[in-house]
């Protein structure tokens, strides 16, 4: 009953409501002359400086579905949850020239999306309005996963009812002043949230790993207790190391998700707001600092388990919510007041990436869809406009989506968005360093790790819960007629068979001499840096104040 | 997105100012955490964590210690703040 946690639900409002204050002020943080313009609405100016980035991209990445859901796969599966943080640390090097590439280029041609190069470098409007296409179903499901995330604190403290619309009703008013002050002060809002979001994640977290082995009896019988209960439990894959048969899907699936991640809209948009290379590279070597974090929260999985936590039950009859692990240990373990800074934290963090996933699809559609088709002749003042419309738009599309889906539909396609978004990395990411690829090949490589990958994500079935189909990334390789228990994850198989279609294809439609565009860029583009001259304008603001970052 | 080849197979001609032998360190934290013998195992315990929880954190240091000496060894003097 909401009575019982009345500390808590004041402590959230508080720091919520304060929050949301700030997110209207941002407008005026670090002000532009025009707000009217798509790089300062959608981009912050593309002037933020190291701590700004770290903060905005940490906050970004690490979402409160992924605070609430790695501990949850922890507390249910065990290590084949950790892969995580492995996930974590190789991205960071893997990317590190990448995206200075991806800057450089976006700065001197003024992109705001992936699209937007991929339609400059291959020449073919197709093909960009794909990856647009593709980004923004992907961002989607990710949109409302952070409402999931929310949902899991109300729950635990009992402020959502039985009925369809109370259930839901904290979540509409949440989202509605999100929704208020994105559309106002554009990338800014998540910009200065992202520092209280962060700071309240850090204490908490830091606190919990303290206190919590204490109180438990050490971290020796945390895993202990861990392990005892993966032994008693009939499920082969679950335990506290991996066994011969997940370690490939482990390591696939760390690796995947790594290439996938930055090929997401949202991941772009935090990288291309920052003000030089210098910040990009400094922060690939600072973020690692959120893995860490990752990697103690999703420990919390076990301590829940010393615990004796139960989750609350889920939707439907006789399942159970594993996502209200987290909340309802902090609620068990912590003083109320405590548990309420907690909840504001995993509440708080669930807006930040919430507005950048909304701006990085409102600019998609705005960038590649509205101004590619529909109206060519554009002002930028029009474009802002667009996008904050748009962003509404997509914020309402993720709140139905929890409101009257099951939001297991919405974990679903998120799983099926991690596999899609890989789909684009040949022209994106690859399109950085090499325009050998046709763009024709390209697009029949979408196309074929596209069909590929849902039909693999159609047959993965989970006997546990009884669901048949899209139960999971990891697939069997037996049903390739590999005489195997060994289980991979889908993104890479069909990222490979992308890699392979657009390969082969490429060489033929050479041989055949089918034309194929022009490159709008040089490779001199790929190097340029703030104080380029042919940069474009716009990135010399009152940044120099920005302090320098840790790294 | 792909491995961070330092060698930019066909832009990199005119002005290779990505181009360090440095950036080959790279592949270190890429390569060495995905390696699950290093630490499927429980055994040695470090504070109660087993070898698998507390050496895949350690590889943070390890991705960290990387591209940061990469960083310091490849920015331009004085310029690339």
């Amino acid at each position: 009953m909401w009575r019982d946690h009345l500390t808590e639900i004041i402590i959230f409002t508080f720091l919520f409501l304060l929050v949301s204050a700030m997110g209207f002020v941002a407008a005026r943080w670090r002000a532009p002359r025009d707000m009217a313009h798509l790089d300062e609405w959608g981009l912050g100016g593309r002037s933020f400086g190291g701590w700004i980035t770290w903060f905005l991209v940490g906050g970004d990445l690490y979402t409160a579905y992924t605070f609430v859901a790695v501990p949850a796969l922890i507390f249910g599966a065990g290590a084949a949850g950790f892969f995580a943080v492995p996930y974590t640390i190789v991205i960071y090097p893997m990317v590190f020239l990448v995206l200075c590439r991806l800057w450089s280029v976006s700065h001197r041609h003024g992109f705001v999306t992936p699209a937007d190069f991929v339609r400059n470098r291959f020449d073919s409007p197709i093909l960009a309005l794909l990856i647009a296409i593709t980004g923004i179903v992907a961002t989607m499901p990710y949109i409302a996963l952070q409402l999931v995330g929310i949902e899991a604190v109300l729950k635990t403290m009992g402020v959502t009812g039985d009925s369809a619309l109370a259930r839901h009703l904290p979540i509409i008013i949440a989202f509605a002043i999100l929704a208020a002050y994105t559309y106002q002060s554009g990338l800014r809002a998540p910009a200065l949230i992202a520092f209280v979001k962060d700071s309240l994640i850090y204490i908490v977290i830091l606190v919990a790993v303290f206190y919590l082995p204490y109180k438990l009896g050490g971290w020796g019988s945390i895993f202990d207790a861990a392990d005892a209960k993966f032994k008693a439990t009939p499920a082969p894959g679950d335990g506290i190391l991996l066994n011969a048969n997940n370690q490939l899907q482990y390591v696939t699936l760390a690796f995947g998700s790594a290439l996938a991640l930055f090929l997401y809209p949202h991941s772009i948009t935090g990288v291309l707001a920052s003000r030089n290379r210098g910040v990009i590279k400094r922060n690939m070597s600072a973020l690692p600092a959120y893995s860490l974090l990752l990697g103690l929260i999703a420990l919390l999985g076990y301590m829940a388990i010393a615990a004796g936590v139960k989750p609350l039950p889920g939707a439907k009859a006789g399942s159970v919510d594993g996502n209200t692990v987290v909340p309802l240990l902090f609620d068990k373990q912590f003083p109320d007041w405590f548990a309420g800074v907690a909840y504001a934290a995993i509440g708080i963090g669930a807006l930040v990436p919430a507005a950048i996933m909304s701006i990085a699809a409102a600019n998609l559609f705005t960038r590649n869809i509205y101004k590619e088709y529909l109206k060519r002749d554009a002002t930028p003042a029009q474009e802002a406009n667009v996008s904050k419309i748009a962003s509404l738009v997509v914020k309402v599309g993720a709140v139905a989506c929890i409101v009257f889906l099951d939001p297991q539909f919405s974990i679903d396609l998120q799983l099926i968005g991690g596999v899609i978004i890989l789909q684009t990395l040949p022209a994106v990411a690859l399109g950085l360093y090499t325009r050998w690829f046709h763009r024709g090949a390209l697009i029949a490589g979408w196309v074929a790790g596209m069909g590929l990958g849902m039909w693999m994500l159609y047959q993965v079935a989970n006997p546990t819960t009884g669901k048949k189909h899209f139960a999971g990334s990891a697939f069997p390789l037996e049903k390739f007629g590999f005489d195997t228990p060994k289980t991979i994850y889908v993104g890479i198989v069909a990222v490979l068979v992308n890699l392979a279609v657009a390969a082969l294809l490429t060489l033929v439609l050479r041989a055949a001499k089918v034309a194929d565009g022009v490159d709008g860029t040089t490779p001199d583009d790929y190097f340029a840096d703030e104080g380029d001259p042919r940069v474009t304008p716009g990135a010399t603001r009152d940044a120099d104040s920005a302090p320098e970052p840790v790294a | 997105m792909a491995a961070p080849e330092p060698e930019a197979p066909t832009t990199a001609r005119s002005r290779a100012k990505d181009h360090s032998p440095w950036n080959w360190l790279l592949f270190i934290p890429i390569v060495v955490p995905l390696i699950p013998a290093f630490f499927n195992a429980d055994s040695p315990r470090l504070f109660g964590f087993p070898r698998f929880y507390w050496l895949q954190l350690a590889w943070i240091i390890l991705g960290v210690a990387t591209t940061t000496l990469v960083y310091q060894m490849t920015k331009k003097r004085g310029g690339d703040r």
